[in-house]
């Protein structure tokens, strides 16, 4: 083990974890006193080209409460052919499949390389994937066009068995019956009425006639196919019958009148796709694609009435409490979500208007369930058409990047308990002795259900130290966690992901340098964001930043280094200081600040960053600047205005946006033409540069950013210039030197003063 | 016309106190036309002063009490025995046959008196010296009833005395018609008889023709003798069918409904459009209530006119819209009185005067009269239309064009009897004859189609589609419409995608095992569907079964025949539930007319079914038990026409009246929200509205009385338009000219109306007792009033009532007022909705079916044969028959009758060989066959609905189905013949007048 850092690369690259903390304080007092929980940011699914599923099943440790996953960590008695559960010391015997065990002769689990593990389970009867589209037809013609052209190219991506279905939606819903020939045939909802699951089956012909108990079930099984045939049918069957249809497929025929919105029942909609599935498909993995253009504008769900004179719901009408459908609406897609998680399926919502389409009421049936938001302007726009193309990519075995039902559970070593997890998951509600009382983000339980995850998908998972001070640790202890993720393979298999990860113990007061240099200022920074964000939906935005203050100057008085009441004394060692930065630009970034943004926005925001790992995290915290000149080859800059050069080339990824701005000079330059003269192919060479760049971001990521190219003095140089930390405002101007950089017409303070004060605050013994 | 009033059982002994006062003065002894003969009153209770004492009605308690003055006088000095000056038991007919045709004589007393149920050894009296002119004799021979009987002993034509021993074997006379018993007890004034009614056995059923005595009596009674409904229209068809009908005169009486004539329109409304009950109307209230002759007018707004004559002008008085009356609104009329040199105009209504507008001035010439009156149709004509302007248009906007809505029901019955197929295949075709107005290309309705089990289906239908869509709405708790675009299209240009769905309906649901339906929510999809569409229209539902599945208007099955004859019989009557009402209502308020055809297997509850049809304008057809093969081709014919026929929707009818009468009481298919306002979804050719009349105050002989229906109405091509009916009417001071100018046809139908009403409300036998009463009364008021005087027994019937006692008997008979084992809950009230809306000559042949021989006149003839009486003892077996009542068809055929017939009818060599029940006659090439089936056809053509044949072989099992319609013979269900109903009527009027 070369340096911490990379330790915990390494840790990251093979388990999908990285913790704040990597050498853990050994009592509870201590651990709270460090500040920044002890905590890890899993992305369980992670992509392990190197880790091929074993065929068999793993093998638990036979004590009912426990039942962890035997893993390398459990001693091992070769010749009584005994293991002992590193969690609970239970002394298991192997199954009589490992009676060939002996040192040399390992089952995979038992190496010290496969902390991870996959094991695939042949049992139990596999069922296709479901793609269910919801698709809203109050759509002007163009993006109606765009978005069919996009469904039906989508047609052709899907895994050829998987069952597809469509449900439309406008001032009413219907629901498409697929398997019938010639006359096509829908079922028809009003779009104001609120249905059960029940009346929803009942009407869509779902429920058999009453049989008896007994008969019903062994049936049943190869019943759920017929019975639901009509409206979820293999791809591969009625491909030509959908794109037909998809193709017929007419604006809402209502009329709207001048001055209203068109009626729009997403919230019927959405219901009913809920209880389609909810009656046939059961905990199978199934996706509900929304396609929405609007807001929802009538029945249960509505979140804007039909005049247009009436704008839809903004911060300032939140804080007012002005938003008169928002409590409701919110209520009712909960409801949904929470009942589309518990029968395991996921929602995506694509929501493409130029207008709010109410995503902050509709966030969390994507949240809970583990299903995209995609957020853009029309669906006629490569950003929506790439992104939707890119929910079917595959990976290296040509599996599509996504799995679904998938529960996490948690173990851990007796001295940890488990405080929750923040991330695209709903508790399951299970109680254990390693669950703690004291709950950060979603908790109370060891067990939480992810619908929908992809490889990228991370949780952050936040522990509690609970050992006490008076019962220490013997010197080289280590505590232990392990996850085990179930979940339904895109394959249809079922598969078990266990990661079991050690860390060692140290006593804080002895050996806080250990403890410091084994900080993880990256990822405890993500968590911290995370807890930030989680409190921030529930709380008012001014709380939520004074909490955030309060952990930051706290940690500094905790392990900086100062004289008190002498701010110019401060520092901060390695491992710590970049962390006060990230919480600048955290505490500036639209997670935590509504101005400026719409409540849609928000909602957007804070689901992506809920749910992407830990580097694009980061830069969603404190966006990546590139610079590009004549000087040499492209570096990265400071996120600073001194960065705003006039000869210069920049290019920024916020995650959510790449921005290109060219300097004053540059624009000129591009102005008068230079590039396109012989002599000048520098210049021309200059300007691809970071348009290759960004092209090749634009090509990985999910969602697709939105790109914006401009130059100095240009409109949109303001995404540029309102992330930049702005050094140079038309206060300091002058105090400033005055050879580089560009100033920001604002008042928000700099990362200089942000430090200042820090310190000041840091080294006073007041606080 | 007590009867007339909300609550129809309260009899016309019931009248209240202050009338019995006016009888007790004698009022009518004063009169100068009192015909009442001194004789037998005073042979009866001695002279004025008995009057006053007359007996009881409480005859039919006991006999020996009827028989005995002091005694009852003492009981019941009051009212009802009044009548009983007028006592007198003759029959009395109608003159002779040229006095008929003038109609002038009110009545005249027969030549031959019959005494019919007087006593035992003299039951009838031959006419003895014709006690009027000699015109009269002429008809006598034919009203003799025993031709060679003495004259009747004065005492026992006059006398109680003598009717009381005919009574004496049978105490309970009275209660077989317990009219004057139940009546007796009911109003106020002490009365012995209330214990009498709660006696069980006071109130059977009218069994009149289970009375030895009767049935005695009945044998000796010849029928020739008594009035003959063919030879009255025999008579009118002679003397009235072969000049026009020329209406400029007010007050005519027009032609029978059963004579063919020509209409000549000089300022009153055709006979085709107004028919009254009476011409002449009395001037005052009193008199009417006297009289008891309901006022009534049968008004059908837009009935077919034969060819030859000219449909209603369309006059056009562009932007200010029809030219009305300031005050009451009444539209311009030839009967508005244009004074001042033209420039103002008093209103023929309300008296009001009004200004001419300038741009409809025109100078007056020397009598008044406005010069271009000729010109102007709504000054000279008594029916026209006038374009309406926006004012007249729902929410102020021109309607669109109506629309037809096609909802099939698809559950496994309706699939299992091919019914499906056959619609859906027939639809094809008959899209293309949507009805049209005038002489327009193509129909502007618009048709969309919708089946149904309990889920409803929608059908996409735009002509931009290659395969249609259907859309399935399960949620029928709270129906709405699917779709907007393509559901309503137009036959042309979706023709394609409209033909592939009529294809593929019946193999989508070939394998279906949908037993439930829904209905309520159908109708209600389709009202929404036109409410969405912003207009009028029709909906045609093809429904077969009891609707049960979880739905609003969900039904039970509750036909339960134990139920007949009691005081619950009328729930059989009324809807299940509120909720049709209520549905209708808003269908109404959308212009939704609602068809319905029915195909049961069983109790489907035609009571509740028809509400929304009957409140809307709408038709029900009934096909009991559809096969295919056999009921093919009369629903097809039924469907062609009522998808053809001309319809006005969102209509709604005003019926105003001069100062002195008031229109009070309507009946028919309609929906009222207020007192005055007909509102129709849907009104066409063949539907009728009953307006009743009343006096609210006194009428002017020389002004006479004014009705102008004005009908405001959607036309097929969406139009706007009102078509306006005037009719004169004549008033009198005198009874007898009342009584001369009544149309008995139009009495019946109003009758009929006015009962089948009553049932919903009333036991049906207090219904009964209802109509006889009220009978007895006209009767009974003619005779007392208007009659010549003659001996007490002879029956005298004013001329132009004389059928109605036969005619009343069939109404007392038909099958809603008195059913037969064998019919149904559903029958029964599926012809009590048919009658609601029926027009006079429907009426007409419905209660009093035609029958005619086929083989008695010459073959080559091309008329039709004169119609017998439809009794069975005028039916020949050597003969063969058709009987048709606009419902049903017979065929029958005497046992006897020539091989030869048979063969060239049947191609069978042998009356054996004849299958019973045929419906079809095969068609053969010889003149008696041609002949048979054009005249089936011609048939056919008259009648609204088709006709389904039966033919009936003399003796068989299905002869009991055709011997129900032998109106005149008594009937298996208890029904009294003609002419033991004539006796009994007899006894009623002398009640009555003793």
């Amino acid at each position: 083990m070369a340096t911490y850092l990379e330790f915990i690369q390494q840790n990251e690259e093979r388990d999908g974890v990285r913790f704040s903390w990597n050498v853990w304080p050994s009592s509870r007092l201590e651990a709270t006193r460090m500040v920044v929980p002890l905590a890890c940011l899993l992305t369980p699914l992670k992509e392990r080209p190197d880790l091929p599923p074993v065929q068999y099943e793993p093998v638990l440790c036979s004590r009912p409460t426990c039942k962890a996953v035997l893993n390398p960590l459990c001693q091992v008695d070769y010749r009584a052919k005994l293991w002992a559960c590193n969690f609970c010391f239970q002394r298991n015997q192997f199954p009589p499949a490992y009676g060939g065990i002996s040192e040399v002769n390992q089952p995979a689990e038992l190496m010290p390389q496969f902390s991870t593990i996959e094991y695939m389970i042949q049992r139990g009867a596999q069922s296709p994937l479901i793609f269910l589209y919801v698709v809203d037809t109050c759509l002007e013609e163009d993006d109606l066009q765009a978005l069919k052209e996009s469904l039906q190219m989508s047609l052709s991506l899907l895994p050829p068995d998987a069952l597809v279905g469509l449900i439309t939606f406008g001032r009413m819903v219907q629901v498409h019956e697929l398997s019938c020939e010639g006359i096509s045939k829908s079922y028809v909802f009003r779009g104001t009425k609120d249905l059960t699951a029940k009346q929803i089956q009942d009407m869509l012909g779902l429920t058999k006639p009453a049989m008896p108990m007994q008969q019903a079930r062994p049936p049943q099984p190869q019943e759920h196919p017929l019975v639901s045939s009509r409206f979820l049918q293999p791809i591969h069957k009625i491909d030509m019958n959908l794109t037909d249809l998809l193709g017929e497929l007419q604006r809402d025929p209502w009329p709207v009148t001048q001055g209203k919105r068109p009626l729009r029942s997403t919230g019927v909609a959405l219901s009913i796709a809920v209880g389609l599935l909810e009656g046939t498909f059961p905990n199978t993995g199934a996706r509900i694609m929304l396609f929405t253009g609007g807001p929802p504008t009538q029945g249960p769900g509505m979140v804007v009435g039909d005049e247009l004179k009436i704008p839809i719901r903004s911060w300032h009408d939140i804080e007012k409490d002005n938003a008169r459908f928002m409590k409701k609406a919110t209520k009712h897609y909960e409801m949904l979500a929470n009942r589309t998680a518990t029968n395991g399926h996921c929602i995506d919502i694509y929501a493409c208007a130029l207008d709010q389409t109410g995503l902050l009421e509709m966030k969390c049936c994507a949240n809970l369930t583990g299903g995209h938001m995609v957020m853009g302007d029309s669906f006629n726009t490569s950003l929506f058409k790439q992104t939707f193309q890119r929910i079917f990519s595959k990976d290296f075995n040509g599996d599509f990047r996504m799995a679904f039902g998938a529960t996490l559970e948690v173990k851990t070593s007796r001295e940890l308990k488990i405080a929750g997890a923040i991330g695209p998951c709903v508790s399951l509600n299970v109680k254990g002795p390693c669950v703690s009382e004291n709950e950060l983000g979603v908790g109370g339980t060891s067990q939480w259900k992810i619908c929908g995850l992809d490889p990228t998908s991370t949780l952050g998972i936040y522990f509690e130290v609970v050992n006490q001070h008076n019962s220490p640790i013997p010197q080289g202890g280590r505590g232990a966690i392990q996850f085990v993720t179930q979940y339904q393979h895109s394959s249809t298999q079922r598969r078990i992901r266990v990661t079991t990860i050690a860390r060692n113990w140290a006593d804080a007061q002895s050996q806080l340098r250990h403890i410091e240099a084994a900080f993880d200022q990256e990822a405890a920074a993500v968590l911290m964001a995370r807890l930030g964000v989680f409190r921030a939906e529930s709380e008012e935005g001014p709380d939520v930043l004074r909490w955030l203050d309060r952990q930051l100057i706290r940690l500094c008085q905790k392990f900086g280094q100062y004289n008190k009441e002498d701010p110019t004394s401060f520092r901060l060692s390695d491992s710590f200081s970049l962390y006060p930065q990230f919480m600048f630009h955290l505490r500036r970034s639209p997670f935590l600040q509504v101005f400026n943004n719409s409540p849609d926005e928000s909602s957007y925001y804070r689901h992506h960053f809920a749910r992407q790992d830990l580097t694009q995290s980061l830069i969603m915290i404190q966006p990546i600047l590139y610079s590009y000149s004549f000087q040499g080859p492209p570096e990265p800059v400071l996120l600073d205005s001194s960065s705003i050069l006039a000869d210069r080339i920049l290019l920024m990824d916020t995650f959510f946006q790449i921005v290109i701005y060219l300097g004053e000079t540059i624009a000129q330059w591009r102005k008068a033409g230079y590039q396109d003269m012989a002599e000048y192919k520098n210049f021309k060479h200059l300007l691809q540069a970071p348009l290759d760049d960004a092209q090749e971001i634009l090509q990985a990521r999910f969602p697709m950013p939105r790109y914006i190219n401009t130059e100095h003095g240009g409109s949109q140089a303001r995404f540029l210039l309102s992330k930049v930390n702005p050094s140079q405002t038309h206060n300091n101007l002058y105090a400033w030197g005055q050879e580089t950089g560009a100033p920001i017409l604002t008042d928000d303070v700099s990362l200089q003063v942000f430090m200042d004060h820090l310190k000041k605050l840091a080294v006073s013994s007041a606080c | 016309m007590n009867v007339n009033q909300s609550a129809p059982p309260v009899p016309p002994f019931g009248q209240p106190q202050p009338i019995y006062p006016g009888y007790h003065q004698s009022s009518y002894g004063g009169q100068p036309g009192s015909t009442a003969p001194p004789t037998p009153y005073g042979a009866y209770n001695g002279p004025v002063p008995g009057y006053q004492q007359t007996p009881p009605q409480g005859m039919s308690r006991a006999p020996p009490s009827s028989g005995a003055p002091p005694a009852s006088t003492a009981q019941a000095p009051c009212g009802p025995a009044t009548y009983g000056q007028f006592g007198q038991g003759d029959v009395q007919n109608g003159p002779s046959s040229t006095v008929q045709v003038q109609r002038l004589p009110g009545s005249q007393p027969f030549g031959s008196p019959l005494a019919p149920v007087v006593s035992q050894p003299a039951v009838l009296q031959s006419y003895g010296p014709p006690p009027t002119s000699a015109q009269v004799t002429t008809q006598l021979a034919g009203m003799q009833i025993s031709g060679a009987v003495a004259p009747a002993p004065p005492t026992s034509g006059m006398g109680y005395g003598s009717f009381g021993p005919a009574r004496g074997p049978q105490p309970n006379y009275g209660s077989p018609y317990p009219g004057a018993a139940t009546f007796g007890s009911q109003p106020g004034p002490p009365q012995p008889l209330p214990p009498k009614r709660l006696d069980p056995d006071a109130i059977p059923s009218p069994q009149l023709n289970e009375l030895p005595p009767q049935q005695k009596t009945r044998h000796r009674i010849d029928p020739d003798a008594i009035p003959s409904p063919i030879q009255v229209i025999e008579d009118d068809r002679n003397n009235r069918g072969t000049e026009p009908f020329v209406t400029g005169v007010r007050g005519q009486v027009p032609p029978l409904v059963t004579t063919n004539f020509l209409v000549k329109d000089q300022g009153n409304a055709s006979p085709r459009y107004i028919r009254c009950t009476s011409y002449n109307i009395p001037c005052t209230s009193d008199m009417a209530k006297q009289a008891q002759v309901p006022l009534a007018a049968v008004i059908k707004p837009l009935a077919r006119l034969p060819p030859e004559e000219a449909s209603p002008y369309v006059v056009d008085h562009g932007e200010s819209g029809p030219l009305r009356c300031n005050r009451c609104k009444a539209y311009m009329c030839p009967f508005m009185q244009f004074i001042e040199g033209g420039r103002r105009f008093q209103c023929c209504f309300c008296s009001c005067i009004n200004d001419v507008p300038p741009q409809y001035f025109q100078h007056l010439d020397h009598t008044g009269k406005r010069v271009d009156a000729y010109d102007r149709p709504e000054l000279s004509l008594g029916s026209y239309e006038f374009l309406a302007t926006v004012d007249y248009c729902k929410n102020n906007k021109f309607p669109s064009p109506p629309a037809f809505i096609f909802m099939i029901d698809v559950s496994y019955n309706a699939i299992r009897t091919g019914l499906v197929r056959l619609l859906c295949e027939e639809l094809k075709s008959l899209l293309d004859f949507l009805p049209r107005e005038g002489g327009a290309e193509e129909s502007a309705i618009r048709v969309g189609f919708v089946t149904y089990n309990k889920v409803l289906h929608f059908y996409n239908v735009k002509s931009s589609l290659a395969q249609p869509q259907m859309m399935v709405v399960s949620d029928v708790a709270d129906m709405f419409v699917p779709l907007l675009d393509g559901f309503l299209v137009n036959v042309i240009e979706s023709r394609a995608v409209i033909t592939s769905l009529l294809d593929q309906i019946p193999e989508m649901f070939a394998d279906t095992r949908e037993t439930e339906t829904v209905f309520a929510p159908v109708i209600q999809a389709g009202m929404e569907a036109l409410k969405a569409a912003e207009c009028a229209g029709k909906l045609f539902l093809f429904h077969t079964s009891l609707p049960m599945a979880e739905a609003p208007g969900k039904l039970k099955n509750r036909d339960d025949r134990k139920l007949i004859n009691t005081d619950k019989e009328k729930t059989l009557f009324q809807p299940q539930t509120g909720a049709y009402q209520t549905l209708a209502k808003e269908c109404v308020a959308q212009g939704c007319c609602v068809d319905l055809f029915l195909f049961p297997n069983q109790y489907v509850d035609v009571a509740t079914l028809s509400v929304v049809p009957q409140l809307t304008g709408g038709s029900v057809y009934k096909y009991a038990c559809f096969q295919v093969e056999n009921d093919q081709e009369r629903f097809l014919s039924d469907l062609r026409r009522d998808v053809q026929k001309v319809v006005g929707f969102d209509a709604v009818m005003r019926v105003r009246t001069s100062t002195g009468i008031r229109a009070v009481d309507f009946f028919g298919a309609f929906y009222m929200s207020n007192t005055t306002d007909v509102e129709l979804a849907g009104l066409d050719g063949d539907k009728t509205v009953t307006v009743e009349f009343k006096h609210d105050d006194r009428l002017n002989e020389e002004s006479g009385a004014l009705l102008q229906c004005a009908l405001l109405y959607t036309s097929c091509a969406g139009q706007r338009r009102l078509r306006i009916h005037n009719l004169a009417l004549n008033c009198c001071t005198q009874l007898a000219d009342m009584y001369r100018n009544c149309e008995t046809d139009t009495l019946i139908n109003y009758m009929a109306k006015f009962a089948y009403r009553a049932v919903l409300n009333s036991p049906v036998k207090a219904v009964r007792d209802t109509l006889i009463t009220q009978c007895a009364q006209i009767l009974a008021c003619y005779r007392k009033n208007c009659a010549s005087p003659s001996s007490a027994g002879q029956l005298i019937l004013p001329e132009c009532m004389k059928l109605l006692p036969v005619y009343l008997n069939c109404v007392l008979k038909s099958d809603v007022l008195q059913p037969g084992a064998e019919v149904t809950t559903d029958d029964r009230a599926y012809v009590r909705q048919l009658v609601t809306s029926m027009d006079v000559a429907e009426t007409n042949v419905f209660f009093y079916p035609r029958l005619l021989p086929l083989t008695k006149s010459p073959i080559e003839s091309t008329t039709e044969p004169p119609a017998v009486r439809a009794s069975e003892e005028r039916l020949s077996n050597g003969d063969v028959y058709l009987l048709e009542n606009g419902l049903n068809l017979f065929l029958w055929v005497g046992a006897s009758v020539q091989q030869g017939v048979v063969q060239s009818l049947f191609s069978v060599s042998s009356f054996s060989q004849i299958t019973s029940g045929l419906s079809v006659l095969p068609i053969l090439d010889n003149p008696l066959s041609k002949k048979v089936r054009d005249l089936i056809d011609s048939l056919r053509a008259q009648r609204s609905r088709y006709m389904k044949l039966i033919v009936v072989k003399q003796e068989d099992k299905l002869e009991m189905l055709f011997k129900h319609f032998l109106v005149e013979d008594k009937s298996l269900s208890g029904g009294a013949s003609y002419v033991d109903f004539l006796c009994h009527m007899h006894k009623e009027i002398r009640q009555l007048l003793s």
